[in-house]
C-alpha cells in the first residue's frame, strides 16, 4: 500500500545551545493509506510534537516530513482534531466547520455544502445555527471532527481527542470515529494515553517511548468490528503495557496505565 | 401562624417583573427631585444659586424656541461622535498593533508611560495653538481622552487571546498575519475592545464640556454663557441633557454590543 505520509529520522528539539532540549530522535513512520494508527505513549513524551511535526505547525530540527497527495486549491491535506475541541465561539456551528475552507478556492454555497456534509457525517445536521456554548462537550468534539473533515484532508490527525470526555460519551464518539473511518476510508493517526483505547480503535498502535523519544514498538490488531473486552484485545493492550514499562526509567515506572 | 410564610408574597415577587425592578430605583429618582424642590422652595437658598426643578421644563422651552437648544445639542454631539470615533479608532489599532507585535510594544512602552498621564484638558493650549477655538481643537482633546482608554482595553485583549485558538487558525490555513488577525484575533479580543469603547463613551462627554467651556458652540459653550448670566436655571437644563445625551448613547451602544456578542452565554 502507498504510504500517505512518511517520518523519516526525525529529530525534534527545543531552545538551542548545550542546554536544548531532544524531544524526539531517530523516529521513522510510515502511514499507510486507509490505515487507523494509534500512538501511545507517557504523558509528555512528545506524543502531541510529533503529531504537531506531521501537521506542519513545527518544523522538525533534523529529518523529513513527506506527504503523498498533489497539493490542491480545494482541499487541504491534513485535518486537526485537538484534545479540547477548541471551536472559535463567536462562530456558529456551520461556520466553525468552514473555517478551513475558507481559505481555500471555493464558492460560498460549496464551501456551505461541504461543511454541512461533514456535519451530516457526525450526525449534527440539526445544530448547524447552534453556538458553541450550546453543546455538549461530546458534540462539540464532533463539531471539531466535522471541521477536520470538511477540508477533505488525506489524514486526519486527533490528537487524544476524547481524553476531557466522560466515559460514557468517550465510548460512544469513539465508535462514531470508527463509523466515520470506515465511510471515508481516510487515514488516522490517534494519539492517545488510553493504551485500551488504542488497541479498540487501530489497525496498527506504536509506542512512543525514551527522551528523547522514539519508537519503541509497533503492533497490529486485525479483525473487526471488535469486542471492547475480547481476549485479543487485553492480550495485546498488556504486552503494550509491558513494553512501555520496560522503556520507562524506573522512577518514573507508576502503575498508570492500567487496563 | 407563621409556617410556610404569605404564599401570596412569594407569588408576587417574580410575577412583578420588570415593573417590580424599576419601581425602587424610580422611587429613588423622584425622591431625588421631590426633596431638590422642597430645599429650593423653603426658600433657605437664594433661587441662583439652587434653581427649583419645577423652574426648568420652562427654560428648556425657551431655550429650545430660541433654537439654542438644538445647536447646542448638535454641535456637542457632533464634537464628540469625531472625537469619539478617532480617539477610540485609533487607540484600538495601536493597542492591537502592540499586542501583535512585542517589539512595537517594547520600543513604545516608555513613550506611553510620559504621554499616558497627561489629561486630555491639559492638552488644550496645545488644541487652541495648533487648530485654533476650532472643532478640530474639540475634536483632537476628546480624541486624546478616550486614546488611551481604548490603547489598553485593545492591548489586554489582544494578549489575552488564548494560543490555542491562533493554533487552530494556523491547522486550519490562517497561519499568515491578516488571516490569524481576521479570524481569530479580532474576533476573540472584541469584547474586551469593546468594553474599553464603552468606558470611552462616558468619559468622551466629560472632555466636550470641558473642551467647549473655551468657546466652541455646544452645550459646554452655552453652559459657560448661562453661567456668566448667572442664568443657573439654563445650567441645569445642559447639565441634565448630558445626562439624557449619555443614557442614549450608552443605551444605543450596549444595544449594538449585545447584538454582536450574541455568541456569549
Amino acid at each position: 500500500m502507498a504510504a500517505v505520509a512518511t517520518l523519516d529520522g526525525i529529530a525534534l528539539g527545543f531552545g538551542a545551545g548545550p542546554g536544548r532540549a531532544l524531544v524526539l530522535e531517530h523516529l521513522d513512520l510510515a502511514l499507510e493509506a486507509g490505515q487507523f494508527v494509534a500512538v501511545v505513549g507517557a504523558s509528555g513524551v512528545g506524543k502531541s510534537s510529533l503529531l504537531r511535526v506531521l501537521a506542519g505547525l513545527i518544523g522538525p530540527t533534523a529529518g523529513r516530513v513527506a506527504l503523498a497527495g498533489a497539493p490542491s486549491r480545494q482541499r487541504r491535506p491534513i485535518g486537526l482534531v485537538f484534545q479540547e475541541a477548541r471551536l472559535l465561539p463567536w462562530r456558529r456551528v456551520l461556520a466553525n466547520v468552514e473555517l478551513g475552507l475558507e481559505g481555500l478556492a471555493l464558492p460560498r454555497a460549496e464551501r456551505t455544502r461541504r461543511a454541512g456534509a461533514a456535519l451530516e457525517l457526525v450526525g449534527l445536521a440539526d445544530y448547524a445555527e447552534r453556538w458553541p456554548y450550546q453543546l455538549s462537550g461530546g458534540q462539540r468534539q464532533r463539531v471539531g471532527l466535522a471541521r477536520a473533515l470538511a477540508v477533505d484532508p488525506d489524514l486526519l490527525l486527533l490528537d487524544e481527542p476524547f481524553g476531557a470526555l466522560d466515559a460514557i460519551t468517550r465510548a460512544s464518539l469513539q465508535d462514531e470515529l470508527l463509523r466515520v473511518w470506515e465511510r471515508t476510508g481516510r487515514t488516522v493517526l490517534f494519539v492517545t494515553h488510553d493504551i485500551a483505547e488504542a488497541v479498540y480503535l487501530a489497525d496498527r498502535v506504536v509506542l512512543l517511548a525514551g527522551r528523547p523519544a522514539s519508537l519503541a514498538g509497533s503492533w497490529t490488531v486485525d479483525r473487526r468490528p471488535r469486542d471492547r473486552g475480547s481476549i485479543e484485545l487485553l492480550e495485546v493492550a498488556e504486552a503494550i503495557r509491558r513494553q512501555l514499562a520496560r522503556s520507562m526509567p524506573p522512577t518514573d515506572r507508576a502503575p498508570e496505565y492500567q487496563i | 401562624m407563621t409556617v410556610g410564610g404569605d404564599p401570596a408574597a412569594a407569588a408576587s415577587g417574580p410575577a412583578l417583573g420588570t415593573v417590580g425592578r424599576l419601581l425602587p430605583p424610580l422611587g429613588g429618582l423622584v425622591g431625588f427631585f421631590g426633596l431638590w424642590e422642597a430645599l429650593a422652595r423653603a426658600g433657605l437658598v437664594a433661587e441662583t444659586l439652587l434653581p427649583a426643578p419645577s423652574g426648568l421644563p420652562a427654560a428648556w422651552l425657551s431655550e429650545l424656541r430660541g433654537g439654542y437648544w438644538g445647536d447646542a445639542v448638535i454641535g456637542s454631539l457632533s464634537h464628540y461622535l469625531s472625537g469619539l470615533v478617532l480617539g477610540s479608532g485609533l487607540g484600538l489599532a495601536l493597542g492591537v498593533a502592540c499586542g501583535l507585535i512585542t517589539g512595537l510594544e517594547t520600543t513604545l512602552s516608555w513613550v506611553v508611560r510620559v504621554l499616558r498621564p497627561i489629561p486630555g484638558l491639559a492638552w488644550v493650549p496645545f488644541a487652541i495653538i495648533w487648530f485654533g477655538i476650532s472643532p478640530v481643537a474639540v475634536t483632537f482633546i476628546i480624541g486624546i481622552a478616550v486614546f488611551w482608554i481604548n490603547y489598553f482595553a485593545a492591548l489586554g485583549a489582544v494578549r489575552a487571546v488564548e494560543r490555542d485558538l491562533i493554533e487552530v487558525a494556523q491547522a486550519f490555513g490562517h497561519g499568515a498575519l491578516w488571516g490569524r488577525l481576521r479570524k481569530v484575533v479580532l474576533p476573540a479580543a472584541l469584547p474586551g475592545m469593546l468594553s474599553g469603547v464603552r468606558t470611552g463613551l462616558g468619559q468622551a462627554w466629560m472632555a466636550v464640556v470641558a473642551a467647549e467651556l473655551f468657546g466652541i458652540p455646544g452645550i459646554g459653550a452655552r453652559m459657560m454663557q448661562a453661567a456668566s448670566l448667572l442664568a443657573t436655571d439654563l445650567v441645569v437644563v445642559y447639565m441634565l441633557t448630558m445626562a439624557l445625551l449619555y443614557g442614549i448613547t450608552d443605551t444605543l451602544f450596549e444595544l449594538v454590543r449585545r447584538r454582536a456578542l450574541a455568541w456569549q452565554p
